[in-house]
């Protein structure tokens, strides 16, 4: 069976007075009821038909045994969730296998029961429901033109019996009380956040800062291994590298985020070009970095001047170091200059030298900013 | 005394009459329940993403029970035997315990980074659905404002998520952050010093981060949603064109009962798929990283994919630093370019293209009715041009992988990224253009001459020519109403419907149409094997 309906209010003009109805009338089906209901909200049901022409007609029993059928699915799966989430092993064990299905199971049989009632709503809803089509009228742009009067002039009304334009001084007052109130709520918060960046320096003093003794003198620091064991020269083979941090209580922890260096036992010929590179210098920082090397060991910042991530893939055949994060690349034997990618700035080269015990020191700190640029940056 | 019977037939009425008395919710709910929303596939995209968001609300809560939001280093000594006794921020060690030690906690945690991908997907997909359609326009451009805002809020909130597990991958892109924040002229390291509570780590960042994370950015989210839902009400939703659909009404199903049964259908699936993603697909196995430590890094380090276009902008920059020889001489470094300025466009641009639009073509009028991307091939062919500049953004923020996978030169890929970011949006503002026009010439074209009928007849005088099947009567040319033109016969009811059932049909076959044009078919003569002599 099909409704249809004519007339009402469907065709755009809601302003039209519903007709009243009789809700105790037992003449009147229960869905002309629904439909007056819904011309009270401006709303027209213009097409209402049943998905089955016929009541319990095979496809209608069929669909609704499909329907039936997934609701089972979804307790079967949330059964199955419940029962694997409370029997399966799932401690990590090294070499279990059974305890790697763990997730996997309970994300699949979440999902598909889950997804099975997704199915078996829709289907209620879309198959099973009758199809319809409404109409409500959308009474847009706001108030009438009488409507918008009256509020405009209540609010002129309002700010006119505050009286700010007969006395000026009262708004006046006002806003220069009102205005250091604002700032009261802000101060904490900023107040409380806001942190000099250059107290001690720290934008450009690094781990490897000579640490100063009480007793006035000063000590250089080792560079040390990431379990802070020191280094001699020979521990690294030509042609190697290795990652070194400053030999200071925590110098190889984030404390020192800015310190983790690159030691590289460069070949001779390459050491050869990397020493004259030195003296020269390159781009805009040229100054001599002469006796930066020892021997055929050179070490730079990790820190990448790009970004600050790691420039941790040496490739030794080109001498050069990439950044994994932005592709930025130097060039080792060219005192760490930019060759390729957005990084603007050599990496800073640390000051080598061995201590009386063999092992490598730095022989000052960097002397060019670490890490990531910034504005004050001179 | 007297028991007093209790008539089962009216106590729904009593009971309704009761709560009407005290409370004066009949008539709103009437209201509620009879408004009328339009239907079309692509209105549920929005849907995906606040669906995806309840499920990010639910699993986002659960893991707040066991995650630690700490920089204090200890020593781990959870289930995960690889990492035993390495030494670890205490954030690290409880996401591991979430991972390991948790029952049920590694498909949450999935469950919940694979639902925040969807969530940013499904933004951007519903965004393009709005822009291409033309759906911003007056009286809607609020919401769109609303929309884009949450765009960027979704992606703080996806990028404050991520660096909280303290894993290697998430303290790089809390270092790169980082490098952001400080290439802001003037203020740069004032700012990071101010995040960071001093200089990069320090130890507190990750309390900061947990608690914009949990608390400040999603009540922001859940206000901003609430708006942006209340409005789509209060405005009730555009509609295309077609029959009977006009800009001062909506025609489609009332909200009860068929259109929510559908909603709550379509929350169930998107939580299913999201289930099923999070047990099947690992996602960001954080024992694999290990814990952030400065100098290590892997490489193809991505970050989650909507922030990928920002990590290829950063690749793609050239290595242009502004130096300003005052005093000690300041420098404005090229990071700054591509991480803030290019953001900041991103993020205004949008907000003010729907008044520039409406500027640009005088238009003050309301519009309710959306519009067909062929139909408007300037706004169409510039939505092509920005998706083209974020797919390329996209792909550079993955180069090393695709250099990788197919043996291209990293630096090749790089330029290639660079080239292609100048060159292919007006590429694509040109093709898109090209193909708005043709596909409405088509249009017009089957509106006037009729539908291609497949049918080849030959005249008498020995010449070919296709039928067509004209739309209006007597071959005139039908206006085009915005909406789609039918363009094959099976449209026009050529074919009847598919007969239901599977080993025979549930229900008695309509009697086929008989084309007047056309004689009934014949059997056809029996065949006979074509027997060949040798």
């Amino acid at each position: 069976m099909t409704v249809q309906t004519t007339g009402g209010n469907g065709n755009g003009h809601g302003s039209s007075v519903p007709e009243e109805i009789d809700y105790d009338d037992p003449r009147t089906t229960r869905f002309e009821k629904v439909k007056a209901a819904a011309r009270q909200d401006g709303v027209d049901i213009v097409h209402y038909e049943p998905q089955f022409p016929e009541r319990g007609s095979r496809l209608e029993k069929r669909m609704s045994r499909n329907v039936s059928f997934m609701f089972l699915l979804v307790g079967l799966f949330s059964t199955a969730f419940i029962v694997l989430y409370i029997v399966w092993p799932w401690r990590y064990k090294q070499g279990d296998v059974m305890m790697k299905y763990y997730t996997p199971l309970l994300g699949i049989t979440l999902g598909l029961a889950l997804l099975f009632l997704a199915f078996a709503i829709l289907t209620w809803g879309k198959k099973l429901l009758p199809k319809e089509v409404s109409i409500q009228d959308r009474h847009d742009g706001g108030a009438p033109e009488g409507d918008r009067r009256a509020v405009g002039q209540t609010l002129a009304y309002m700010v006119e019996e505050l009286g700010v334009k007969r006395r000026p001084l009262l708004g006046l007052a006002a806003a220069a009380g009102l205005a250091p109130v604002a700032a009261v709520v802000a101060a904490p918060l900023i107040g409380g956040l806001i942190k000099n960046p250059h107290a001690d320096n720290q934008m450009f003093v690094t781990g490897w800062a000579p640490i100063k003794e009480p007793d006035g003198s000063t000590r250089l620091v080792r560079l040390t291994r990431d379990d802070g064991t020191p280094i001699r020269p020979a521990d690294v083979s030509a042609g190697g590298q290795m990652t070194v941090f400053p030999g200071i209580p925590e110098g190889a922890t984030n404390v020192h985020a800015d310190s983790p260096t690159l030691l590289i036992h460069l070949r001779p010929d390459d050491a050869a070009v990397s020493r004259a590179n030195n003296v020269k210098g390159t781009g805009h920082d040229k100054f001599d970095r002469g006796d930066f090397m020892y021997g055929d060991y050179i070490a730079y910042s990790k820190i990448c001047t790009h970004a600050g991530c790691p420039a941790s893939l040496y490739e030794q055949q080109t001498n050069r170091l990439l950044c994994p994060c932005h592709q930025s690349q130097f060039l080792i034997t060219d005192n760490a200059k930019p060759v390729f990618g957005p990084a603007s700035r050599s990496l800073p080269q640390l000051p080598l030298d061995v201590d009386d015990e063999g092992y490598f020191v730095a022989r000052s700190d960097y002397q060019a900013t670490v890490g990531p640029d910034f504005w004050e940056r001179p | 005394m007297k028991r007093r019977k209790i008539d089962l037939k009216t106590l729904p009425a009593k009971a309704g009459n009761e709560v009407e008395d005290r409370l004066g919710v009949a008539t709103p709910l009437r209201s509620i329940i009879n408004k009328v929303f339009p239907d079309h596939w692509s209105f549920l995209l929005g849907e995906i993403a606040l669906f995806s968001f309840i499920v990010l609300l639910l699993t986002g809560t659960f893991l707040t029970l066991f995650f630690e939001p700490s920089l204090k280093e200890v020593t781990y000594d959870g289930s995960y035997t690889p990492l035993r006794g390495v030494h670890m921020s205490a954030a690290y060690a409880s996401s591991l315990d979430l991972s390991f030690d948790v029952r049920g906690g590694l498909v949450m945690r999935q469950m919940h980074h694979w639902s925040a991908l969807v969530f940013m997907a499904a933004i951007i997909v519903h965004m393009l659905r709005i822009f291409f359609t033309g759906a911003y326009r007056k009286p809607r451009e609020v919401n769109w404002i609303i929309g884009s805002l949450l765009f960027w809020i979704g992606f703080l909130a996806g990028f404050t998520g991520y660096s909280l597990p303290d894993d290697a991958l998430s303290g790089t892109g809390l270092r790169i952050a980082s490098a952001i924040m400080l290439s802001i002229p003037v203020i740069g390291t004032w700012l990071t010093s101010s995040i960071f509570n001093g200089e990069f780590p320090g130890d507190i960042i990750i309390s900061r981060f947990f608690i914009a994370h949990v608390l400040l950015i999603p009540a922001l989210l859940v206000a901003l949603i609430s708006v942006h839902l209340a409005l789509v009400f209060k405005q009730k939703h555009t509609q295309w064109p077609g029959p009977g659909r006009t800009n001062t009404n909506v025609v489609g199903e009332r909200f009860f009962p068929r259109y929510t049964i559908k909603q709550a259908g379509f929350f169930m699936a998107v939580a299913g798929v999201i289930a099923v993603l999070a047990g099947v697909l690992q996602i960001n196995p954080i024992w694999l990283f290990g814990p952030y430590e400065a100098g290590v890094v892997s490489a193809a380090s991505q970050p989650d994919w909507y922030v990928m276009f920002l990590d290829g902008s950063t690749r793609l920059m050239p290595a242009w630093q502004i130096n300003i020889g005052i005093g000690n001489g300041y420098v404005i470094p090229p990071i700054f370019w591509p991480t803030v300025v290019l953001p900041g466009i991103l993020t205004t641009l949008p907000l003010a293209y729907p008044f520039i639009e409406a500027r640009l073509n005088k238009d003050n009028k309301i519009h309710n009715l959306l519009q067909r991307p062929r139909d408007v091939p300037q706004r169409t062919a510039l939505g092509a041009m920005a998706v083209a500049f974020f797919l390329v953004l996209t792909l550079s923020g993955g180069n090393d992988v695709i250099a990788d996978k197919f043996n291209i030169s990293l630096n090749a890929m790089t330029w290639a990224g660079r080239i292609g970011l100048l060159i292919l949006p007006p590429l694509a503002y040109w093709v898109a253009y090209r193909i708005c026009l043709g596909l409405q010439q088509h249009d017009r074209e089957v509106l006037a001459h009729g539908v291609e009928t497949g049918i080849i007849r030959r005249s008498p005088d020995g010449r070919f020519y296709e039928v067509h099947q004209p739309l209006g009567h007597d071959h005139e040319a039908l206006p085009y109403a915005g909406w789609v033109v039918p363009k094959k016969m099976n449209r026009l009811g050529a074919l009847g419907p598919a007969l239901k059932g599977f080993f025979r049909p549930l229900e008695r076959p309509a009697e086929a149409p008989v084309s007047p044009g056309h004689p009934p078919v014949e059997a056809a003569p029996e065949r006979r094997e074509i027997e060949s002599k040798h």
